[in-house]
């Protein structure tokens, strides 16, 4: 026993500690507040991350392509500097924004899920399976019309299917095998871009744009409408997340312990499936494929913050959000007037990430 | 109405010796028949686990141990048979309700993230807290119970990943324990400990049969553990029930031979004067002169 303990009362909190620990009203485990998770720390961290976004946010709404003044194009409500901001880059901000706080919530519930820190939508393929549906509605329903709802339900029902079918693949005698399921969704992954190459083959040039738009993933011109449901989908979805943080928590330590700890875990696996399924549709089906922002946000707060999901889960939203936002104003202004994909400014910081991801901690996450 | 409505909330753990009344049956199986696909693994076997007692579940491997304890805690249902939790079918209780009376401590314990200690240790509380709230003074003054009685306290801001197989199993014994159970199931808590921790692990479950009446069934490899510090024991070959009584009953060299088909010599440990095993087959064993 370690020497501070013995100095204790047998079977009680030394004497001292716990006068000044009631007195200030903190834990009455002095010197570990850093080791659990507090309140306290939940509405710091995320004070922080908040104002890191908002920072974020108006520097992307500030710059550009085009040189604007801010506060012309506030007060002035005729000018271009007022279209450019509203009508362009603020959309584009906030879709970004909401994309990202998405997309990174869906890796970390993803990566408790199968207790694996690389999996991410866009790696186990739910991501291309979206865009693979959204494209095939978009063709379809452009003839018959009502694409703007087919095209965001077809997303979410291929991604689901996706979401299923790589899971069904990597069980292995009834267990999950975290190797298999990288695999396998790296395949689908790839699989689905094939499957859009192909539909890009067959269908009229005047598809070709928007599905090469959905291949590398962007935030270019979205109307408010598109925003909003991303908004609620993704909000939605989110706040389902958050109440689900604990139980992924106990998760952790496998599905026969979180049992036995309280969790209906099939329940729990259904809802987070069908939940991070209608995230990524919604998303998908607005901005295209945009890989990468699930794993290397919740994985840089993981390290920083700890593990705790009812942290995690709310850091990741506003870090994904602050994160995307950013790759996009460097999408913007790299190589001005031109513009990168955003998916592709992601992917270049993704890969190598993930390279490093699986070097450091994959071994470990695989071996266990 | 499922037992959780009726019993439900923060003084459920409190319930101390008086409602766990030493003797009283805590968990008992009756009849259970269990498997894996068309194998068979447990037959017929019955058993009471009760409070204030430690039962060590021993045969040799491949014998039924830990399907018997995963079927006690209701991680697995058993083909026939039925397992009653204080009187209640386990089926007639809902998850959390089973969690807050019943801790499971597997044979193994990964962990997927870099969890500290004291955050493993207070995920024993779950089962006691709503889906919202964040643990309180209360259930911090357990956890930091738990971590002192396993001898942990000073590693509690560790990542659990840091620590060696023996203080993580401990770990997770302080889990079970913050879990404030009424039952307790330990799968080969003693796998991996050294000499002085298996002592002291025996010794601290004891001490909790003792003060609050908690009941304890342990699957064990180690006979002269079982028979040092197991009030009763049960004895599974070939997943039937083959002895189920005090450990001088049981442990005869009869019953022994023929369970693990090996010469064994029964005699009396010289400490407390409980039975003691030693492998008796004289082919390998080292000649010794006195």
């Amino acid at each position: 026993m370690s020497a501070p303990a013995r100095d204790r009362e047998p079977g009680g909190v030394a004497p001292g500690v716990k006068a000044r620990g009631s007195a200030q009203g903190t834990p009455p485990i002095d010197g570990l507040a850093q080791a659990y998770l507090t309140p306290a720390r939940v509405a710091t961290t995320l004070a922080i991350l908040a104002a890191i976004l908002i920072a974020v946010a108006i520097v992307a709404a500030a710059f550009g392509s085009v040189h604007i003044s801010l506060i012309r194009a506030i007060a002035d409500r005729a000018s271009a500097d007022h279209a450019i901001l509203f009508g362009v880059r603020m959309p584009r901000v906030v879709l970004g924004a909401i994309v990202g706080a998405v997309l990174a919530a869906v890796g970390a519930a993803l990566q408790a899920l199968v207790r694996n820190p690389l999996a991410e939508g866009g790696i186990l393929g739910i991501s291309g399976g979206g865009a693979f549906g959204a494209i095939v509605a978009m063709v379809i329903f452009s003839r018959l019309g009502g694409a703007d709802a087919m095209v965001p339900l077809c997303a979410f029902g291929a991604a689901l299917l996706s979401t299923l079918a790589v899971y069904r693949l990597a069980l292995v005698d009834g267990r999950l095998e975290p190797f298999t399921l990288l695999l396998v969704g790296v395949i689908f992954n790839s699989f689905w871009g094939a499957a859009i190459m192909l539909v890009n083959s067959v269908v009229n040039f005047y598809f070709t744009h928007s599905i090469i738009f959905w291949l590398m993933g962007s935030f270019e011109a979205p109307t408010w409408r598109e925003v909003a449901m991303v908004a609620v989908l993704g909000g939605a979805g989110c706040a389902v997340l958050m109440t689900r943080a604990r139980d992924l928590n106990l998760l952790s330590l496998g599905d026969d312990e979180a049992a036995e700890l309280g969790v209906e875990v099939d329940a729990l696996r259904r809802t987070i499936f069908a939940v991070t399924s209608i995230m990524i549709g919604a998303a998908v089906s607005v901005s295209g494929i945009i890989s990468f922002v699930g794993l290397i946000v919740p994985h840089i707060l993981r390290v920083t913050l700890g593990a705790d999901h009812r942290l995690l889960i709310p850091a990741s939203i506003l870090g994904g959000a602050a994160f995307t936002v950013a790759a996009d104003l460097v999408a913007r202004v790299a190589i001005a007037p031109a513009e990168l994909p955003v998916g592709a400014i992601t992917a270049l910081c993704g890969g190598p990430f993930f390279i490093y991801v699986l070097r450091r901690e994959g071994r470990k996450a695989l071996a266990s | 109405m499922k037992p959780d409505a009726m019993t439900a909330g923060a003084g459920d753990e409190r319930l101390g010796a008086a409602e766990c009344a030493a003797g009283s049956v805590a968990l008992r199986a009756i009849n259970l028949t269990a498997g894996y696909g068309a194998r068979t693994v447990l037959r017929e076997v019955s058993i009471d686990v009760r409070h204030g007692e430690l039962l060590a579940i021993v045969g040799p491997n491949g014998a039924g141990k830990s399907t018997l304890l995963k079927i006690l805690g209701g991680a697995l249902a058993p083909w026939r048979g039925t397992v009653e939790l204080e009187g209640l079918p386990l089926g007639g209780y809902d998850r959390r309700a089973i969690a807050r009376r019943l801790a499971m401590v597997a044979q193994e314990n990964p962990v997927a993230f870099r969890f500290t200690v004291l955050e493993i240790v207070l995920m024993g509380r779950a089962p006691h807290l709503g889906a919202f709230h964040f643990e309180t003074r209360h259930d911090l003054e357990i956890a930091r119970a738990a971590l002192e009685r396993f001898d942990l306290l000073a590693l509690a801001a560790r990542p659990i990943q840091e620590l060696s197989g023996g203080e993580r199993k401990r770990v997770f014994l302080a889990r079970a324990l913050a879990q404030a159970p009424r039952v307790a199931l330990l799968d080969e808590p003693a796998a991996f400990l050294d000499l002085r921790h298996v002592a002291e692990i025996f010794g601290r479950f004891r001490e909790l049969c003792g003060e609050r009446g908690l009941a304890v069934a342990a699957t064990l490899h180690d006979l002269n553990a079982a028979a040092m510090y197991a009030d009763r024991v049960l004895l599974l070959k070939d997943g039937a029930a083959a002895g189920y009584g005090a450990p001088a009953e049981v442990f005869t060299a009869d019953n022994l031979r023929a369970v693990y088909e090996t010469q064994v010599y029964v005699g009396r440990n010289p400490v407390n004067g409980a039975v003691m095993v030693l492998p008796g087959n004289p082919i390998g064993a080292r000649e010794r002169v006195a």
